[in-house]
């Protein structure tokens, strides 16, 4: 029995083999030109690319779109952060200003598989396995910090440092990046409290029962902004634990991906992103706990 | 002169202790089957190994046990002040609800709502409305979370045993109250008295019932924010990412009821053997 389908299962895996390693850099010589083994400078050519269209980098981003990340929801002025980003981004693939086109995408027209109207697209999207299956990211351009708010009338509403949440009554959702930063960075000589979700912990926090409740950076911003009457940003709390990341989004198998990432990694190597970092977030009412 | 039992009474004694030892050792024998093929049926399933690394862990379980019975220690707490508190409420109400005549028709409407209310509403969303809502009225003076999630135990458990409380007093023949009065009681010095001390011994049972299921639902107040043992288990759950802690708040859980539930079951075996006795 064996012997006499040996040959035909190795013949298989042979023709197999052969298939897999024939179709699959054909992907990449479609990105990269005539040769695979081409420098990256000929992988991304400047304000070259296969964009969707020629000449100008399309930047997709949801309507209205919010600060800090978005400044009077106007993508094109080039403020707040991932307008920022976006440029910067924009600037290294070698697509001035002028070049660059906004189109309005909702959030899950984004990250849905199918066509997309956009080259690479801006919203916060935090990278996840299961999203990864319909879209591409990008390398990430942002770790999202974790953020202690409060009330004007708390007691620590004027805090600066993480000392001066010492002695606060801290609270957070249980299970979460948020309870993490309260145990192993702020370290409070009280017990936090700790919530079965961030509603609760709000809760808590509008009743006085907790000083402060610790959220990530985000839904800080948006707590502060829509939800809490007088809410305050009191400050980011240094990296804590495994940080969600948010990257650009792109269209399953992209020929820009490597380019944008590329891109991403050059702005983070020669620190503009902790520049813009500071300028949109840290300085735009998210100041650093130091 | 010696009592000789008779060759008939001994070979009585002979044939009952075979037939003891007999039944003994079928008993042993059954359970012996019976917890074979369960440990087999259990270990034996292919999944087992899985489960018993994901909630069985012995060593997540020595990580997170400080942890968990420190939080525990807030349960026992709170259990120690409630039972008592709930259980005078329970009496209170139930009392209130017995009284007679036209003129306490209000009082008793109220004992009546409150039960009914109680009984019905779920524990989870009073320690919601007590802990959440209450600290929301922003009045001066409010106790801390701990203190309204007890209050919200206390309430609704005495929401159960005023009725269990009801039931006892009710039991107890009109014609003891009637023969009390004819003694010169008043109706509160019979109540205290003859009623209630009858009624309490013969529903002593379900009130220890109620308590232990109390004991655990105690566990509910880490819905208010404080980190007890369950809320201990559930952040060594997420750090880990293995259920064991939730095992060790268990096996806490269990070994603070087993003395209440022995309790429950010497009182009701007592109080079957006085019946029976007086049968």
């Amino acid at each position: 029995m064996v012997s006499r389908f040996t040959p035909l299962l190795v013949g298989g895996a042979a023709l197999a083999l052969t298939a897999v390693t024939a179709c699959s850099p054909v992907e990449d010589s479609n990105a990269s030109g005539a040769s695979p083994s081409s420098s990256s400078a000929d992988a991304c050519p400047s304000g070259a690319l296969g964009t969707v269209a020629a000449g100008k980098l399309t930047i997709g981003t949801d309507d209205p779109a919010y600060e800090p990340w978005f400044k009077d929801s106007k993508p094109a002025n080039g403020q707040g952060f991932e307008s920022a980003v976006a440029y910067q981004v924009a600037e290294r693939l070698g697509y001035s200003k002028e070049n660059v086109v906004w189109t309005s995408v909702t959030f899950n027209n984004a990250i849905a598989p199918g066509p997309k109207a956009f080259d690479f697209d801006i919203n916060q999207f935090s990278i996840t396995d299961e999203r990864k299956q319909a879209v591409d990211f990008s390398s990430p351009y942002y770790l999202v910090r974790q953020t202690v708010i409060t009330t004007k009338k708390s007691k620590i509403a004027g805090a600066k440092t993480l000392a001066e949440l010492n002695s606060a009554k801290l609270g957070a959702q249980v299970g979460t990046t948020s309870y993490q930063a309260i145990t192993d960075v702020i370290k409070p000589a009280t017990k936090p409290s700790v919530f079965n979700n961030n509603d609760d912990a709000k809760k808590a926090l509008e009743n006085g029962t907790v000083d402060g409740i610790v959220v990530d950076l985000p839904t800080a911003f948006y707590m502060t902004g829509a939800e809490l009457k007088d809410g305050v940003i009191v400050g980011q709390v240094p990296q804590v634990g495994v940080p969600e990341q948010f990257g650009l989004v792109l269209d399953k198998g992209s020929k820009l991906t490597g380019c944008v990432s590329q891109a991403v990694d050059q702005l983070r190597g020669d620190g503009t992103l902790a520049v813009l970092e500071k300028t949109w977030l840290s300085d735009a009412g998210a100041p650093e706990l130091k | 002169m010696t009592y000789a039992p008779s060759e008939r009474q001994r070979e009585r004694f002979a044939y009952r202790r075979r037939q003891a030892i007999r039944s003994v050792l079928l008993a042993a024998g059954s359970t012996a089957v019976v917890g074979t093929l369960l440990v087999l049926g259990v270990t034996g399933s292919p999944g087992w190994p899985r489960v018993k690394q994901s909630f069985f862990n012995l060593t997540v379980a020595r990580e997170y046990f400080p942890a968990v019975l420190e939080g525990f220690w807030l349960n026992v707490r709170l259990f120690v002040v409630c039972a008592p508190l709930a259980l005078a409420l329970g009496l209170l109400i139930a009392v209130l609800r017995t009284l007679r005549g036209p003129v306490t028709f209000p009082v008793r409407v109220l004992a009546a709502g409150y039960t009914y209310s109680y009984r019905g509403l779920p524990l989870i969303i009073a320690i919601y409305l007590f802990a959440f809502g209450i600290p929301g009225l922003r009045l001066q003076g409010t106790p801390d979370v701990v203190v309204l999630g007890g209050a919200a135990i206390v309430i609704t458990y005495g929401a159960y045993l005023a009725e269990v409380f009801r039931a006892g007093i009710e039991s107890v023949h009109p014609s003891q109250v009637a023969a009390a009065r004819s003694l010169g009681l008043s109706y509160r010095q019979a109540m205290r008295h003859v009623v209630l001390p009858q009624a309490v011994r013969r529903v002593t049972p379900p009130l220890l019932n109620d308590i232990v299921a109390l004991q655990k639902d105690v566990g509910l107040i880490s819905l208010a924010g404080p980190i007890d043992a369950i809320r201990a288990a559930q952040i060594g759950v997420a750090k880990s990412g293995n259920f064991t802690p939730y095992v060790v708040a268990a096996v806490l859980f269990i070994l603070l009821a087993l003395p209440l539930i022995a309790i429950t079951d010497r009182v009701t075996l007592r109080a079957a053997r006085a019946q029976n006795a007086g049968a």
